[in-house]
This record gives C-alpha cells, sequence and structure tokens, in this order.
C-alpha cells in the first residue's frame, strides 16, 4: 500500500501540475527560468515568514498567526515579483527573440510565475508527507484522520491550481489597475490558508477550498480573456489543448490564442 | 570595408556587402560584430558590450582564420587591427569604423542592460540596433537551460543514492586529508576540526593547481594526460565498482563477480574512449554527470560532517580568488591555454553544446543566430529572415567544406580555450576553474594571434568543443551540497537548496553575458546554497513541519 500510496498521492498532487510545466513551460527556455525564479520568490516569502514565526516566540503555538503573516509575505513576494518583471521588460524583449508573446501577452508571463509560486508552495507542503508515506508506519493509529495522505494530496493540488490562478488575477490586476480584483486575490487566499486551519474536518474544508478554487479558476479563465466560444474553438481547432484539464485549458487557450 | 569586416568571417563578409542595402538591420548587426572586434572604441567596453552567447565571435573568427584561403581575405584576417586601430583598413573603413565605433559603444552600453534582463527597461527605439543581441541572448537562455538539466541530473543522481543507499550517510572512514574527525562533543572543538581539515584541503588544492599549471606552462602534456589518465582511471574502476557495490548491497540484489566485472569493465573503457578519444556528445556529457556525481557522493561520505560545510565555503572563496585574481593561477592557465590555442582537458569540463551550435561555427554569427531564429520563431523580423536567408545559401558550402578540414586533421575551430567559459577539475577530487578566454583575449590583444595560431592536429573533434562549460567541479560541489542537505532527510531542504542553486547559477550566467569575463561558478550559487541550506533547516523546517502535520495550508 505504502509505494502505491506515494505514487497516487503523489500524482494527484503534481500530476496537473507536471503536465502544466510540460506542456506550456519545459518547452521554452525563458519560461523555465522565469519559472524556477518565481519559485525562488516564493522561496524567499517563506523564509521571512519563517523567520517572523520563529522570532515571534509567544506566538508560535498560534499557527494562525504564521499562516496569516505568512499569506501575507507572499502576496507580498508576488507583487516584488511583478515589478522585477515589469523592469525586466526591455530585457525579457530581448530574451525571447522575436517570440513576442511572452511579452505581449501579460497573461503568459502571470501563468507561468503562478504555476512557479504553486508548484514550490506545494511541493513545501507535501514531499515530506510524500516521503512519510513510503513507510514504514501506519497511519491513523491513535485515532487520527486515516485519510490524511489523500486529504493532503487533494489539498495540495487544490492549492497549486489556486497559486497558477491567483497569479493571473494579481498581475492582471496590477496591470489594469483593478484593485478589487487585488482584494480579492489576498481575501481569497487568507480565506483559503484560514479555511485549512480547520482540518481535520476534511468535509468543511476540501470542498470550500476545491469552490475557492473552481471560482479563482473561472475568473482567471475570464480575466485571460476566456470565453465560451474560445473554449469550443479551443476543443475544435487544437485538439491537443484536449489533454489538458479544463482549468489549464483557459490559460492554455489564451496563450495560444493571442 | 575589407579592413575589418573580414576579421570576423570571409564569406560573411561577402553577403554583407551583398546584401549590405537590402538590409540596413543586418549590416549594422554585422557591422556591430565587426566593430566590436575591430575598433580601438569599443575595445574597452568590450567587456560588457559582447554578448550572452558565450561562444562569441572570437572563437568563430579562429575558425574562419584558419581558412586563410578565401582571397577575399588573405592576408587582412589578422585580428590584430582590433587593438591597434581599426587602421587595418582603408580610409573608408576607418571613417565607417568611426561611426560604428559609436554606433558600438551604443549597443555596448546599453547592451549591459539588455543582458540584465531582470533589472532594466530597454528603450524601443534602441532595440532594432540591438537586434543581434536578441539572438544571443536567446542563445543565452537556451544555454542556462542546457546547464540547468545537467546540473539537475548530477544532482538527482546523487540524492537518489544518499537517500536510498545507507553507505553513503554512514560516517567513520575520511579521507587522509581531513586528519581531524570532529569527534569533540563541544562545538567550538568541532568547528575548529572543521577549520582545520578545509584549511588542508584547501592547501593541497592550491599545491596541486600550481603544480598543474607548472606543467602546462613547460608544456609536459604528457605527464598532465598520464595524471589525468590515471586518476579518471581510478575513478572509473575503483569508483564505479564501489558504487555498484554498494547500489546492489542497499536493494538487496545478488550479483555474482563475472557480471559485475564485464559491467564494469565495459562501462569504464567505454568511457575513457569517449572522453578522452572520442565519443557522442550525449555520451561523454552523461559520463561527466556520472563522474561528479560518484565524486559528490565520495566527498559527502568521506568527509566530516562541519568541514563538508567549510571546505564548500572555503573552495567557493578560492575559486573566486583564482579565476579572477589577476595573478591567479586558474586565470594563468588559461592566459596560456589561450595564447597557445588549444583546449583544455576535455575529461574535466562539461560543455553544453548542441546542433546549431555546430553549425554556427561554420558560420560563425548568422548561422547560428538564424538558426537560433527559426527553432524560437520564423521572420519575426525583416532582418530575421533576411539573415536566414542569406545564410541559409552559406550553410551548405560551409559544411562541407568543414567536413573536410576535419577530415584533414586540421584544426577547424579550436576554441576551447577561447570563448567559452569553461572550468575543469584539474586533480579529480578538487580542482575547479573556469574560464573565458575571450576575456584575454580582449585584455591582452597582443597575446592572441588567431591567425598564426598553427592548426593544431585534431581529430573530428572540433564540434564537440563548443557551448557553454561548466567545470566538473561545480557539478560536484552543487551536488555535493544538495546531496548533503538531503542526507538529513528533510526534502524541503533539499529542494531549497536545489531552487537556490538554479539562481545562482542563473545570475552566473547573466553576470557572465554581461561581464563577458571568466567568472568562478561557485561562489554565487554555493553562498545561495549555504543560505537557503542553514536557514531552511533551522528557521523553514520547523515552521513547514508544523504545518504539515496539521494539514494547514500557506
Amino acid at each position: 500500500m505504502t509505494v502505491a500510496e506515494f505514487f497516487g498521492c503523489g500524482l494527484i498532487a503534481f500530476g496537473p501540475s507536471l503536465a502544466m510545466f510540460g506542456l506550456t513551460i519545459a518547452t521554452d527556455p525563458i519560461r523555465t527560468i522565469m519559472l524556477v525564479a518565481s519559485a525562488f520568490f516564493w522561496l524567499l516569502a517563506l523564509l521571512f515568514s519563517s523567520i517572523l514565526y520563529t522570532a515571534v516566540v509567544q506566538l508560535q503555538d498560534y499557527l494562525a498567526f504564521g499562516v496569516v503573516f505568512s499569506v501575507l509575505f507572499q502576496e507580498l513576494f508576488r507583487f516584488l515579483w511583478f515589478l522585477l518583471i515589469q523592469k525586466a521588460e526591455g530585457g525579457l524583449k530581448k530574451v525571447s527573440d522575436g517570440n513576442m508573446q511572452i511579452v505581449e501577452n501579460k497573461h503568459i508571463l502571470a501563468y507561468v510565475s503562478g504555476l512557479g509560486f504553486g508548484m514550490i508552495s506545494g511541493a513545501f507542503s507535501l514531499v515530506n508527507v510524500l516521503a512519510d508515506m513510503t513507510g514504514p508506519g501506519t497511519i491513523g493509529m491513535k485515532g487520527d484522520p486515516k485519510n490524511f495522505f489523500i486529504a493532503s494530496a487533494v489539498t495540495s493540488l487544490a492549492f497549486i491550481l489556486l497559486h497558477v490562478f491567483w497569479g493571473i488575477l494579481f498581475f492582471n490586476a496590477l496591470h489594469r489597475r483593478a484593485y478589487l480584483q487585488l482584494a480579492y486575490v489576498i481575501l481569497c487566499h487568507m480565506l483559503a490558508s484560514c479555511i485549512t486551519l480547520m482540518n481535520p474536518i476534511y468535509s468543511v474544508t476540501i470542498p470550500t477550498i476545491w469552490i475557492l478554487t473552481i471560482l479563482s479558476g473561472v475568473l482567471a479563465f475570464i480575466v485571460a480573456g476566456g470565453s465560451h466560444r474560445t473554449i469550443q474553438s479551443a476543443f475544435r481547432g487544437r485538439p491537443q489543448v484536449l489533454q489538458v484539464n479544463a482549468d489549464a485549458t483557459g490559460n492554455f487557450t489564451q496563450v495560444g490564442g493571442m | 570595408m575589407d579592413g575589418h569586416v573580414n576579421i570576423d568571417r570571409d564569406e560573411k563578409t561577402l553577403s554583407v556587402e551583398e546584401s549590405g542595402s537590402r538590409s540596413g538591420k543586418k549590416r549594422r548587426r554585422s557591422q556591430n560584430q565587426d566593430v566590436s572586434a575591430s575598433q580601438p572604441p569599443t575595445q574597452s567596453s568590450r567587456p560588457e558590450g559582447e554578448s550572452a552567447r558565450p561562444d562569441a565571435l572570437d572563437t568563430e573568427s579562429a575558425y574562419n582564420n584558419s581558412q586563410t584561403r578565401d582571397p577575399a581575405t588573405q592576408g587582412v584576417v589578422r585580428r590584430h587591427p582590433r587593438g591597434g586601430g581599426g587602421g587595418g583598413g582603408g580610409g573608408d573603413a576607418g571613417a565607417r569604423g568611426e561611426s560604428e565605433g559609436r554606433d558600438g559603444h551604443v549597443s555596448a552600453s546599453t547592451r549591459g542592460n539588455v543582458q540584465d534582463a531582470r533589472r532594466m527597461m530597454q528603450p524601443q527605439s534602441e532595440w532594432e540596433e540591438l537586434e543581434e543581441e536578441e539572438e544571443e541572448l536567446k542563445y543565452g537562455a537556451q544555454h542556462v537551460i542546457k546547464l540547468f538539466i545537467p546540473v539537475s541530473l548530477c544532482m538527482l543522481v546523487v540524492v537518489a543514492t544518499v537517500s536510498s543507499v545507507r553507505f553513503y550517510t554512514q560516517k567513520g572512514i575520511y579521507l587522509l586529508y581531513t586528519p581531524f574527525h570532529e569527534t569533540s562533543p563541544s562545538f567550538g572543538d568541532r568547528f575548529f576540526d572543521a577549520v582545520r581539515n578545509s584549511l588542508i584541503l584547501l592547501g593541497v588544492v592550491v599545491v596541486l593547481t600550481v603544480l598543474l599549471i607548472i606543467l602546462y606552462k613547460k608544456r609536459c602534456y604528457k605527464i598532465i594526460h598520464g595524471w589525468l589518465l590515471m586518476s579518471s582511471l581510478l575513478l572509473l574502476f575503483f569508483f564505479t565498482i564501489m558504487y555498484m557495490q554498494e547500489l546492489l548491497r542497499g536493494y538487496n540484489i545478488g550479483m555474482d563477480w563475472i557480471t559485475v566485472s564485464i559491467c564494469v569493465w565495459n562501462f569504464g573503457v567505454m568511457r575513457m574512449v569517449s572522453i578522452h578519444w572520442h565519443g557522442p556528445l550525449p555520451l561523454q556529457q552523461a559520463y561527466l554527470i556520472f563522474i561528479a556525481s560518484l565524486m559528490s557522493l565520495m566527498f559527502i561520505k568521506y568527509l566530516p560532517e562541519y568541514t563538508l560545510w567549510m571546505v564548500l565555503a572555503v573552495i567557493s572563496l578560492w575559486d573566486l580568488v583564482a579565476v579572477l585574481c589577476p595573478k591567479g593561477p586558474l586565470r594563468i592557465l588559461v592566459e596560456t591555454a589561450q595564447e597557445r590555442n588549444e583546449p583544455i582537458f576535455p575529461a574535466l569540463i562539461y560543455s553544453s553544446n548542441f546542433m546549431y551550435s555546430t553549425l554556427g561555427m561554420a558560420n560563425p554569427d548568422d548561422d547560428s543566430r538564424s538558426q537560433g531564429r527559426e527553432m524560437a520563431q520564423e521572420g519575426t523580423s525583416n532582418s530575421g529572415s533576411a539573415a536566414s536567408g542569406a545564410e541559409g545559401t552559406q550553410r551548405p558550402r560551409d559544411n562541407p567544406q568543414r567536413r573536410r578540414n576535419a577530415e584533414n586533421g586540421h584544426v577547424v575551430a579550436d576554441d576551447a580555450g577561447f570563448t567559452d567559459d569553461w572550468r575543469g577539475q584539474l586533480d579529480k577530487r578538487t580542482r575547479q576553474r573556469r574560464e573565458q578566454v575571450n576575456n584575454f583575449a580582449q585584455q591582452n590583444p597582443s597575446n592572441v594571434d588567431y591567425p598564426q595560431a598553427h592548426p593544431r592536429d585534431l581529430t573530428a573533434e572540433e564540434d564537440d568543443e563548443r557551448g557553454v562549460k561548466l567545470g566538473l567541479g561545480d557539478f560536484i560541489f552543487y551536488s555535493v551540497l544538495v546531496g548533503k542537505a538531503s542526507s538529513y532527510g528533510d526534502w524541503n531542504t533539499t529542494l531549497a537548496c536545489f531552487i537556490a542553486i538554479l539562481i545562482g547559477l542563473c545570475l552566473t550566467l547573466i553576470m557572465l553575458a554581461i561581464f563577458k569575463k571568466a567568472l568562478p561558478a561557485l561562489p554565487i550559487s554555493i553562498t545561495f546554497g549555504l543560505i537557503f541550506y542553514f536557514s531552511t533547516s533551522l528557521l523553514v523546517v520547523p515552521f513547514t513541519e508544523k504545518l504539515a502535520s496539521q494539514q494547514v495550508y500557506i
């Protein structure tokens, strides 16, 4: 069971993001570099929130404190990353070498950096759990939840996707100065993270998070210029898009569409 | 026109002249390059003026210059005009050189920005002029990936081995060079032991480096090659057997000695052939990666804990000194290699060349550029299509010639010492260097005399000398860091170190593009790696552990 569970949970959590990475990012060196760099920014955010968490000794028992500030730090670093990309736009033009897609279509960079944030955050929240899955050990001995692993994997997947959508919404909000969207992203992130404080009441947390995920996905899809027609054309004109999941299809359509 | 254009290449000259009026951009581009190679004003600014494409022009010109048969270039091909002023050409060339020199300046000053893809905005007006850069940067981005992949693979092998085979994390036996075993319970004593160990190790490294440089200076190639051959033999057979044994033991697989010895023999001999003589590039790369992993596993196993971290810090400092210091040994080595126009120790350098860079060699600038352009996206700009169109006709002509040269045993492009940033691990354990001889060509033009550089006998391996080069030492120490981080069983730390090292490598390559100068690859990456290792394991892990155990997601 252990190895099977390891692969199952690992693929649940990282399968979609790996597919997105392989289909949309790995082919382009610049996108790959941007992905790694945005992951690095997420790491910096985590580092700062950990420093804060460690420094404030009195509140270490209250995880909520760490979570709230971590969310704020993540959004701050997403903003800094956005600023950096803005600064580097000229350079990106050179780097992208005539392939102006990445510069002209802002959503690509947003998507790439969102995926970078998502993958690294999913990895950080799940790798050690995954490593424990291979055993030895038994889950749920002392009244602990028996579906700890699968719940972790499903929530990680939701968070990876959420980060992608947040990335798109956040960047779009900054580009168009739509501060409502910005607020939505931050509040949604805060809500999703704080909901997980209620774990292990999975019947509440997982549906909530997935509702948030789908909502954010739809919003991101609309913001990125998607509509009923683009889905149709995506399915008709580009059969290879069929292989991407529904949320990624939105991005992908957009990527190809402009 | 004749004065400077042909410095770079012969056939290109013709095409430039033909298409000069037709495509202004293209002309400017070629001029820019020529200018950067020929004009005195640009000479000073050239280090940053050159672009991200690591195998820059000098190499190619070396190649072309070896083909001085072309009447158009005969006798003018010397590169010296760059140092001595564009006076080599006629008055026309001089006048034009003036303006182009300015042109070159503009682009030189802006190129820095361009390279620095993360910091500077590029005004739209300038970017036409810099169009040439674009391709080279694209090229650069690809090179970054070409290094990311092997570095990641090497780390993957090390991490997988460390976390699945217990042998490599068991302590007990240590290297001869680390006599202090950190057995004392107090932190201070162990730290002191670590410092002493790492200083001893550093001393060994320095002595061996100097020895190697002396040997190289005295042209004792036989001794050097014998040394390298011996060390790689030892590494291959001895360590491979050891690795296999531990791997089999770790997974509890039985295998008889005959099978093992046949496997190891084939593996080792194949490796010797492919690295020291020649073989397909992917095979060479795979072998180099494997050797680097074996070496770093050895370090992880045989260095005491604190010593290992200290060694990482000390070695990256040494790297900094040896490469950047004016009298740094590695720098001297490159200089010498460049004077002699020869590659250095293929067994110690990973080179990431790929298909179209070998084509690009035949026709240096535009060929590779247009190739890359085609790969990226075709005909986005007029000049792009013009360039590829012009080059398309040249390529077929070039390649057979190059082939023929190769078959004749002429040196065709003997460039390892020229442009690529390379590093080598000199002694099988501890040595690394990274060089970019281009730099020295710029600084001491008098040292460089490409046309007179006599062709060395080289087999058809000239293709294999191109691309970005990273010394095996870098691979080894990157992997040591990540492997050591993973040996404590925490994957978050490993991931953090991995990302930090990749970012460090990326920054190093960006700086390489900016400074066009031999840069050590260890300092930035290892500093990042060390910072992230310690901060993650001390600060982040307690936090994330708690988050993961309570299933709280941030």
